[in-house]
């Protein structure tokens, strides 16, 4: 069989412009989180908040953007995680950060497991339906046990130990923020190399014709709900990081509010894309922070508008419009 | 010989309408069969049943000597019983490369990794452009779907057909809307088939039925009136009455 020397299959470039792209992102992520560290060293408590909910965005991501499961009950994952932490600090003493991360990712992924179990019964409107009323079960569940969560008043007696032993949760948060970069970096690469695998492929597939992939021979409800699992995993992960960080677990983590929030932020950065989660979450609470600041009485007004201006201007969301420029930029050019 | 692919007696009901109607007929390896028909004949409901997206109201499908009749689409296609579209179902957003490596990742058990890439896995690259050189698409390999022709799509279908390495193939309609121009391609690539592997084919264009078809059923409202060589289908007074009757009766109906 004969290869041309520019035969684009022979040549592997798109692997290696793979590997570049993901040398990039984890550098503009370690840039972005020392800075971060440097600019507002009094703000370290909402920087650790911002990692916390991109990881629950990736999380969505994960089952909206690369899976077209569209959920407004996703903090479930997030909530069953953050409690599952707290919980194993305030009532077993089990305070190991490692330890009570791990717990998190389990309790994660045993509600992506049930969530998706429910959710991925049926498609499209129904489906979203299933999802809100999800989310008020996980809610109205933690408000009834108190004894475990303290109800409304939230889980208190989270004193999670050193972190390794050596580096104390300290009260500007910085322990909590480092732990946090380095969490989302090591879930980042991961999820990275999820998304090229042969599973992230089949995903998109799914995305894209699920009929298509059912043809092939492939289970498109097992392909779902494993992924149902894995982003239970990294919503859990996010989850324990704010349990340890803020030593409270609230049932606003439980929340719709959140549920819904977390979907505006992907859609904000755009969906099907790691970058675009950690851009629409770092975005939109930036500004929240900004405007509310700013104007206490009507940043939600500012938010809204914000919102419509990019679904109207950019439907891909920032950072997939971004990408969408930069290609047909490169592609002029070359 | 016993046959590779059999369907006996098969029956749908849809309310009181019998639209499929004790259809039989079986495949042997190497078999060229054409199935045609007159609109409303009842040949998607066929494809359907046979696929397993519909389940009959009597009647069994076997494949190699097994009873496959209670299995569902995914089951069928696992058992080798591959189909491709009448309308192409291919995803946009990826290319040929990534389609036909998903049909094989799939076929080896390997689709589920959660890491490494197939251009890493031994076995997979090569595969994947043996068959895209098969079918003449080596130099979309790297192409978004989308962004290719609708011809080239058609064939890329058939790629992922033959990398799930099928005991049955069934073709629905696999020159639909490509013009006529580039129907030759489509033919080329049909000569290309596995010459072991059963071939039954779906296809409104006749002189695509007539050139690769060694043997044509025709259906019509439901039922098989015409079983037998393709040089013989035009003469046959039921399939004359069938294709030109819906036209001579609708007249009178009114």
């Amino acid at each position: 069989m004969a290869v041309s020397m520019n035969d684009p299959v022979a040549t592997g470039v798109p692997a290696r412009r793979n590997l570049a792209g993901s040398v990039v992102g984890i550098a503009a992520i370690i840039v972005v989180s020392v800075i971060g560290y440097y600019l507002f060293p009094n703000n370290l408590a909402l920087l650790t908040r911002i990692i916390a909910i991109a990881l629950l965005v990736l999380s969505i991501d994960l089952v909206t953007g690369y899976c077209g499961v569209a959920t407004l009950g996703h903090a479930a994952l997030f909530g069953a995680g953050a409690y599952a932490a707290g919980i194993a600090s305030a009532h077993y003493g089990i305070s190991d950060p490692l330890l009570m991360t791990l717990i998190g990712a389990l309790a994660g992924a045993a509600a992506g497991l049930l969530s998706g179990l429910i959710i991925l019964r049926a498609h499209g409107l129904p489906q979203l339906v299933l999802s809100i009323a999800i989310i008020h079960l996980f809610h109205e569940a933690a408000n009834k046990v108190s004894s475990w969560t303290g109800g409304s008043d939230g889980l208190s007696g989270i004193a999670p130990n050193a972190l390794l032993g050596m580096f104390e949760f300290d009260l500007w948060g910085r322990t909590s923020y480092i732990y946090g970069v380095i969490l989302l970096l090591v879930v980042f690469i991961l999820l990275q190399v999820l998304v090229r695998s042969p599973f992230g492929m089949l995903a998109r597939g799914v995305r894209e014709d699920p009929i298509r992939i059912s043809a092939m021979g492939a289970s498109v409800q097992s392909i779902l709900l494993r992924m149902y699992v894995v982003s239970g995993v990294v919503a859990g992960i996010g989850g324990a990081l704010n349990a340890i960080s803020t030593q409270v677990v609230g049932l606003d983590s439980l929340s719709f509010t959140l549920s819904a929030e977390a979907l505006v932020m992907l859609v904000l950065g755009g969906t099907g894309s790691l970058y675009g989660a950690l851009v629409g979450t770092v975005a939109f609470m930036w500004f929240e922070d900004v405007v509310s600041a700013a104007n206490p009485f009507h940043w939600l007004t500012m938010v809204g508008a914000l919102l419509i201006a990019v679904v109207l201007f950019a439907p891909r969301g920032l950072y997939g419009t971004a990408a969408e420029v930069a290609r047909r930029f490169r592609g002029r050019r070359g | 010989m016993s046959a590779l692919f059999e369907v006996s007696n098969l029956n749908k009901n849809f309310g009181g309408l019998a639209v499929t109607n004790n259809v039989s007929l079986s495949l042997h390896p190497g078999d060229r069969l054409a199935l045609i028909g007159p609109n409303g004949a009842g040949k998607t409901t066929f494809v359907n049943l046979v696929t397993g997206n519909l389940q009959p109201n009597s009647g069994t499908v076997r494949l190699a000597g097994e009873d496959v009749t209670g299995l569902n689409a995914m089951g069928r296609v696992r058992r080798g019983l591959v189909r491709s579209f009448q309308v192409t179902r291919l995803f946009y957003e990826m290319t040929p490369v990534e389609h036909v490596a998903l049909a094989v990742l799939q076929r080896e058990g390997k689709s589920g990794r959660m890491v490494g890439n197939f251009r890493g896995m031994p076995g997979v690259m090569e595969e994947v452009r043996d068959i895209l050189d098969l079918l003449g698409l080596l130099d979309l390999a790297d192409i978004k779907v989308r962004e290719i022709a609708y011809g080239q799509q058609r064939l890329l279908e058939i790629a992922l057909a033959l990398a799930l390495r099928p005991k049955v193939l069934l073709l629905d309609e696999p020159a639909a809307g490509v013009p006529q121009s580039e129907t030759a391609r489509i033919e080329h690539a049909l000569d290309k088939l596995p010459p072991d592997l059963a071939v039954l084919m779906i296809e409104h264009d006749m002189d695509l039925v007539f050139r690769f078809a060694k043997r044509v059923i025709v259906l019509a409202a439901g039922t098989v009136i015409f079983d037998g060589l393709p040089q013989d289908v035009t003469q046959d007074a039921r399939v004359r009455e069938a294709y030109l009757g819906s036209y001579a009766n609708a007249g009178s109906a009114a």
